[in-house]
């Protein structure tokens, strides 16, 4: 029967002081595993919901544009035949989404709101955003270079798979006008110093802009901080709203209607 | 500690099993929902802009 008080007695300092290791060895794991897998898969569906949200919005501003414009106004700006004259977008303030990040290449539903700024706690690691625009650089729409950043991992990881994006893929950038099509031209490795990569021509200052170009930055390697990866993608095509979606992405838009 | 914080558990085998599971599940949404995302965003900053340094 000794052997049944000692199994009840008083538990010993080596005792706890191991249990308590375990537990901390537990939790780490536990946050590691939240931290590189959980988070990415949770935030990433909430923002990819919350940006459903963002694309209904905009399609029922320009509804409500239509209707208390007159006819002609909004007629003449989504006139077909001007396919690289496309509106310029309006800047929200900071913090506020204005578009829709829309990249079949990163999965076929794959649908990002578009922040204003690039603050972390505001709007990379915001669940309902995800996706910055450089508020320095310019507008869909306006000659020069539309800047957005994104995390490659963790908080919901938005440009997580910016390294397969193939020549020629098209990145789609959705405002309340319509949908601007870009084509995926090149990566660059850049430090994270390197801010020429946000000029109007990228890397080239002084240049004056021809061309609507837009640049994707996001951290490189994989959950570091080392370097950036760059993506840049010009201008190809303008689908007003009223011609409906661009063929490609018409069943993830129809679905964001519903 | 753990052996002690179960016997001072009350009831039957069914109900300390169903406290233990209770426990755990909140604590780890707690863990979640508040620790995790104030450990990350405190000291694991992932850095994805380009920015001058200054």
């Amino acid at each position: 029967m000794a052997k049944s008080t000692q199994s009840t007695s008083p538990v010993s300092i080596t005792g706890i002081l191991g249990e308590l290791l375990i537990t901390a060895g537990v939790l780490v794991m536990l946050f590691l595993g939240w931290y590189v897998w959980l988070n990415d898969i949770v935030t990433g569906s909430v923002q990819q919901g919350a940006a459903v949200d963002v694309q209904r919005e905009l399609q029922q501003e320009w509804e409500d544009d239509l209707a208390t414009q007159p006819e002609p106004e909004p007629e003449e700006t989504t006139e077909p035949g001007t396919p690289l004259d496309p509106p310029v977008a309006v800047a929200p303030a900071a913090g506020e989404s204005w578009g829709a990040l829309i990249v079949p290449r990163f999965g076929e539903d794959y649908v990002r709101a578009i922040g204003e700024g690039v603050d972390p706690a505001t709007v990379l690691n915001s669940r309902t955003l995800g996706v910055g625009h450089y508020a320095e650089t310019q507008m869909p729409g306006e000659l020069g270079n539309v800047a957005l950043a994104a995390h490659r991992n963790t908080w919901g990881g938005a440009f997580s798979e910016v390294g397969e994006l193939q020549l020629g893929d098209n990145l789609y950038v959705e405002t309340r006008d319509g949908w601007y099509q870009y084509a995926f031209r090149g990566l660059e490795y850049v430090w994270p110093s390197g801010v020429e990569v946000l000029l109007p021509v990228p890397q080239a200052p002084q240049v004056e802009p021809g061309e609507h170009i837009l640049t994707l930055t996001t951290c490189n390697p994989r959950f570091s901080t080392a370097e950036r990866m760059i993506a840049y993608a010009v201008l190809e095509d303008w689908h007003p709203r009223s011609g409906g979606a661009p063929a490609e992405i018409s069943g993830l838009v129809e679905a964001s209607s519903r | 500690m753990y052996a002690a914080l179960w016997r001072v558990l009350p009831g039957p085998l069914a109900v300390r099993v169903l406290i233990v599971l209770v426990l755990v599940a909140s604590i780890l949404l707690a863990l979640v929902t508040w620790v995790f995302p104030w450990i990350a965003e405190t000291f694991l900053q992932q850095e994805s802009v380009v920015e001058s340094m200054s």
